[in-house]
């Protein structure tokens, strides 16, 4: 099984050689960037004006870095040389760019994502409960797979009713802790705004929030199963009591915060709008619908905006107005004319999500290399080089098992019987946020109890380089590993294995100083005085290429998107 | 590559890095001798409005405190709270009683080795917050907050290390879980990971406690240390962006891990370094060493330990058959830690305190599918507390004739937590570091929603 591929990677490695081996710059592209497209006239404008001169990626990060961005996938071997060795240098970025906008791995990334924002979880605290996270999840990432235009998607989040198991999207209003009309208006306009309702004049939370006051939850026959419609007069009763008596509560049954629907209304309801408009609803209509009218349409001073600033943000790292779910006007965007191009866009594409994505990735703004370029906090701000960001959990766990061909165990330990996955999914496809490893928990996977950017935490702590470092978990995946077994044990050149490790882990090939550093290695065997030499070990131990490639996995370039 | 001075072993030395060394190399005490701020202490609030240890307690009593949860829930009235006249529909198996060694305490008979130790410990027999749910009564009884808030609020272990980190010097984490983490919430809430629980995995029964992380199966420390210089040659980028924020703080927060993986600290986990005797007499099981590690992580100061206890205690079906396998190890582990705690001058600085999320029913469920089962039950239930100031050889509260209901003195968890709160010298009322600016505080203040009986005066 494992034959062919080594037998040709071993023929692509020798010729690989030959072509770059002369590479100037590793990370570093000599090529001065020219302005690609309207994104890059007007950052580059802003930069000039700082006297910051960008500077281009090169291929090899550039091909890491797309893949981790558009498909949270790191490039095989053969997918990392094959780009690098493509001669069209004018069009292989953006013809890898199309490819990978049509990968799987896109729509289970971007559902990901998505879920982190719309809160796909099963348990606590938000309580979907498995079937409907899992009905949940399989509509959103449909979605995001058929390109369904973005006002749509919402639309349907916004206005839908029925069965949770069915009608997907109205799980929208169940991912939600506080299940009130002032909790719905909070999720909402986190959401779909990009504003925190806290910065908010004073009525108009609550002015939002009637439009959510006729929202019914109703259980049905089936177990966890709700339906949520329309329902003026308010006949719904809570879906689930607070303290169910102790002898009939079915194991492991969790309770979710009972809402209490305001009285049924007297007379006309009167809502206010964001904008501070003020609106009599009328009767015959569900005040859902209104409200989405007001909310979707290209005119609206958030919606668009608040999307096309998470997309950047998702992909540049920082929001042009950041934290990118905090748009008030009291935070205004870092650079304005930015902004209005990617919300005329995305308009001008019919709310055509992949159209913009691409947009952004042609730019040279996104493909600049990474290498901070000044000090200045304005160079942040104004992207003058592409940030430094650590691995998402369920990318860097997915990327130690794909380099080593082994898997994780994810699970849920509520309710039972317990949910185990197979082995062979990857930890970025999971559906629900309840459903885990260790591994996921302690390097700041989405909680998913907010919806808010910042529940993702991807700040480096001791206890991951523990990890990372030192902990059986990985070290056995190092050394149990059937695919970098291949990779040692294949009969050649102990330079041309280390370019194979290379391209399987950092999708480049080695400096001649690396080369140098790693085939000098003799780990612990040796006593400590003799390593100096760098002498040109013919044959390095197993644990010796144990030991490189776990340097390897360590490294800065590995750990962080660059 | 770096005109900077290197170390023998290749990564770069910092000023607080020589300075750190000098002392070790000097007083050769790592475990308290940390310089300046490291990355656990780095995990003091940034911006805390309120001062830590500013309440307006005097004396601070719990030095460390030793949580023992029973995840699933433990059943009060075969243990702790028995009913010996409620007969079997109630008792089930247990119908046995036995004195203690304080007069007018009896426990369920289950418990001999408890029973020599009751001067030691307080029973809490009206410990009430009437949640059915295993998170939602979690989160209650481990944040004292409402579920079901915006907010996620840390447990109190999170809370512990947020306060008792910046006056802490030792290498291991504040906040250490024996050996699995739950899992069923977020401990750290919003505080973010640093306030995570340092989660030791492995087994300290096993013939080598293989802390996750800190203690490698077959890796000397020379491969260690030759893993390390080679890590530093290959780090390119991370070399070529040396100056960059990210990359100093990621290099910040993995010299913290090396003190560990290398230094003295790991020893604390050695448990052929006690008696083999003392060993058995905690028991030869996972949860008898987990708290002989318990009592040495709290001699080296460690401010919060937690131990999940290894197994489940969720006993809808084979109810008696699961306790009849549990108990003797809860009684033998938890008996031996208190007479170990006092034996080594701890128990007086040293809070103990165990319990599940609630108790289970009072009355046996005979009908299938339990068949003999008990489910959730949070309206009563007991705990156990020992040590840091609360007093031993009483009882708080008592539960109606059947352990159904309060009778006396109900106990909210706030009530429970604002005790080994203040007994800690933390301020219940101080402020949590929110990172929207949000006012958060350690507990909520007395609500409709939040009940409070007051804090437990009478054992303190």
């Amino acid at each position: 099984m494992m034959k062919t591929p080594i037998i040709s990677a071993v023929v692509f490695v020798a010729t690989a050689t030959v072509a770059f081996g002369a590479s100037p710059n590793l990370f570093e592209s000599p090529t001065p960037p020219s302005a690609a497209n309207e994104i890059d006239r007007i950052v580059f404008a802003k930069l000039s004006s700082l006297k910051i001169q960008p500077v281009l990626c090169s291929d090899a990060v550039f091909v890491r870095r797309v893949y981790l961005d558009v498909i949270g996938t790191l490039p095989t071997a053969k997918e990392a040389g094959g780009f690098l060795r493509d001669p069209n240098t004018g069009s292989k970025r953006s013809a890898l760019i199309d490819r990978l906008l049509e990968r799987d791995e896109y729509a289970d990334y971007w559902a990901m994502k998505w879920g982190d924002v719309l809160r796909i979880k099963a348990e606590f605290p938000v309580n979907l409960w498995p079937n409907a996270a899992q009905a949940y999840h399989r509509w959103v990432r449909a979605s995001i797979a058929a390109n369904k235009p973005y006002d749509q998607f919402v639309r349907e989040m916004l206005t839908s009713s029925g069965s949770n198991f069915r009608a997907a999207p109205v799980n929208f209003y169940r991912a939600i802790q506080n299940r009130t009309p002032d909790g719905i208006a909070a999720a909402v306009a986190l959401t779909f705004m990009g504003s925190r309702v806290e910065s908010w004049p004073k009525d108009r939370a609550p002015g939002l929030a009637v439009f959510f006051s006729q929202i019914g939850y109703k259980p049905t026959r089936e177990w966890k199963e709700e339906h949520v419609f329309w329902d003026p007069l308010r006949s719904s009763v809570p879906p689930v009591a607070t303290e169910a008596p102790a002898p009939t509560t079915p194991p492991a049954a969790g309770e979710a915060p009972a809402p209490t629907p305001p009285p049924a209304p007297s007379g006309p309801l009167k809502a206010i709008f964001p904008d501070g408009t003020k609106i009599q609803l009328p009767p015959d209509r569900d005040p859902r619908e209104v409200f989405a009218e007001w909310l979707i349409t290209p005119k609206n001073p958030w919606f668009t905006r608040s999307v096309v600033n998470r997309v950047w943000a998702w992909l540049l790292g920082r929001g042009i107005i950041h934290e990118p779910d905090d748009i008030r006007s009291d935070n205004p965007p870092g650079n304005p004319a930015l902004l209005a191009c990617l919300e005329k866009e995305l308009v001008a594409g019919k709310y055509d999500l992949k159209r913009l994505y691409r947009l952004i990735l042609n730019s040279n703004t996104y493909q600049l290399s990474s290498m901070p370029r000044s000090n200045t906090p304005q160079a942040e701000i104004q992207f003058a080089s592409y940030p430094l960001r650590r691995l998402d959990a369920e990318v860097l766990i997915d990327a130690v098992n794909q380099i080593t061909g082994t898997s994780d165990l994810y699970v849920s330990p509520i309710p039972e019987p317990f949910t185990y996955i197979p082995h062979d999914m990857t930890a970025v496809a999971l559906a629900d946020g309840s459903i885990t490893s260790p591994f996921l928990a302690l390097f700041g996977r989405s909680a998913r109890a907010t919806g808010m950017e910042n529940e993702r935490e991807n700040k480096p702590v001791p206890a991951q380089w523990l990890h990372m470092l030192n902990s059986s978990h990985i070290q056995r995946k190092l050394e149990q590993s059937p695919r970098l077994k291949a990779i040692f044990e294949a009969k050649r050149k102990p330079e041309e294995t280390l370019e194979e490790l290379f391209l399987t882990v950092l999708s480049r090939l080695p400096t001649p100083e690396e080369v140098q550093n790693a085939l000098g290695y003799a780990s612990a065997v040796a006593p400590s005085g003799s390593r100096q030499g760098a002498k040109p070990a013919k044959t390095l131990a197993r644990n010796d290429w144990i030991d490189i490639t776990w340097s390897l996995i360590n490294s800065i370039e590995f750990l962080y998107r660059h | 590559m770096s005109p900077k001075p290197n170390t023998p072993n290749g990564a770069r030395l910092s000023r607080r890095e020589a300075l750190r060394r000098g002392l070790c190399g000097a007083a050769g005490l790592v475990l308290t001798q940390r310089a300046g701020s490291h990355a656990w202490a780095a995990a003091a609030p940034d911006k805390a409005p309120a001062k830590p240890n500013a309440g307006p307690q005097g004396k601070v009593k719990a030095k460390s405190v030793i949580q023992i949860f029973l995840w699933g829930g433990m059943s009060h009235n075969d243990t702790w709270d028995p009913k010996p006249d409620s007969g079997r529909e109630y008792m089930g198996e247990f119908s046995q009683v036995i004195p203690t060694n304080v007069d007018g305490i009896q426990i369920g008979a289950i418990f001999p080795e408890l029973a020599k130790q009751a001067d030691k410990y307080s029973l809490i027999r009206s410990m009430t917050h009437g949640n059915n749910g295993h998170e939602t009564a979690a989160y209650l009884m481990q944040t004292g907050h409402a579920p079901g808030e915006r907010l996620a609020y840390p447990s109190v272990g999170a809370v512990f290390a947020l306060f008792k980190s910046p006056g802490y010097e030792g290498i291991i984490p504040p906040y250490v879980v024996l050996t699995k983490a739950q899992g069923r919430f977020s401990e750290e809430g919003f505080l973010g990971p640093k306030f995570k629980p340092f989660a030791t995995g492995g087994d300290p029964n096993a013939s080598r406690f293989e802390v996750e992380g800190v203690i490698a199966r077959a890796i000397t420390d020379d491969r260690q240390k030759a893993r390390r210089e080679l890590l530093g040659k290959m780090n390119t980028m991370g070399s070529a962006m040396a100056a960059s924020p990210q990359v100093v703080a990621a290099e910040d927060a993995k010299k913290e891990a090396y003190g560990l993986i290398l230094g003295a600290g790991k020893d604390v986990f050695d448990l052929s370094k006690e008696k083999t005797e003392l060993r058995d007499r905690y028991g030869r099981h996972t949860f008898g060493q987990d708290c002989l590690v318990a009592r040495r992580l709290v001699e080296t100061g460690v401010p919060y330990v937690v131990i999940n206890y290894p197994g489940g205690w969720d006993t809808h079906k084979n109810h008696f058959q699961t306790m009849r396998r549990q108990v003797p190890q809860l009684d033998q582990g938890l008996a031996m830690l208190l007479q170990d705690l006092k034996d080594h001058g701890l128990l007086e600085s040293t809070l103990v305190w165990c319990c599940g999320e609630f108790g289970r029913g009072p009355k046996v469920d005979y009908q299938p599918p339990w068949n003999g089962g008990r489910n959730h039950y949070g309206k009563v239930f007991s705990v156990l507390v020992a040590g840091g100031g609360f007093k031993g050889g009483r009882v708080v509260g008592s539960s109606d004739a059947k352990a159904e209901n309060v009778k006396e003195r109900p106990v909210y968890p706030v009530d429970l937590l604002g005790s080994i709160y203040q007994l800690a010298g933390i301020d219940p009322a101080a402020r949590l570091p929110h990172p929207m600016g949000l006012e958060a505080h350690v507990l909520p203040a007395p609500s409709e929603s939040v009940k409070s009986a007051g804090i437990l005066t009478e054992i303190m």
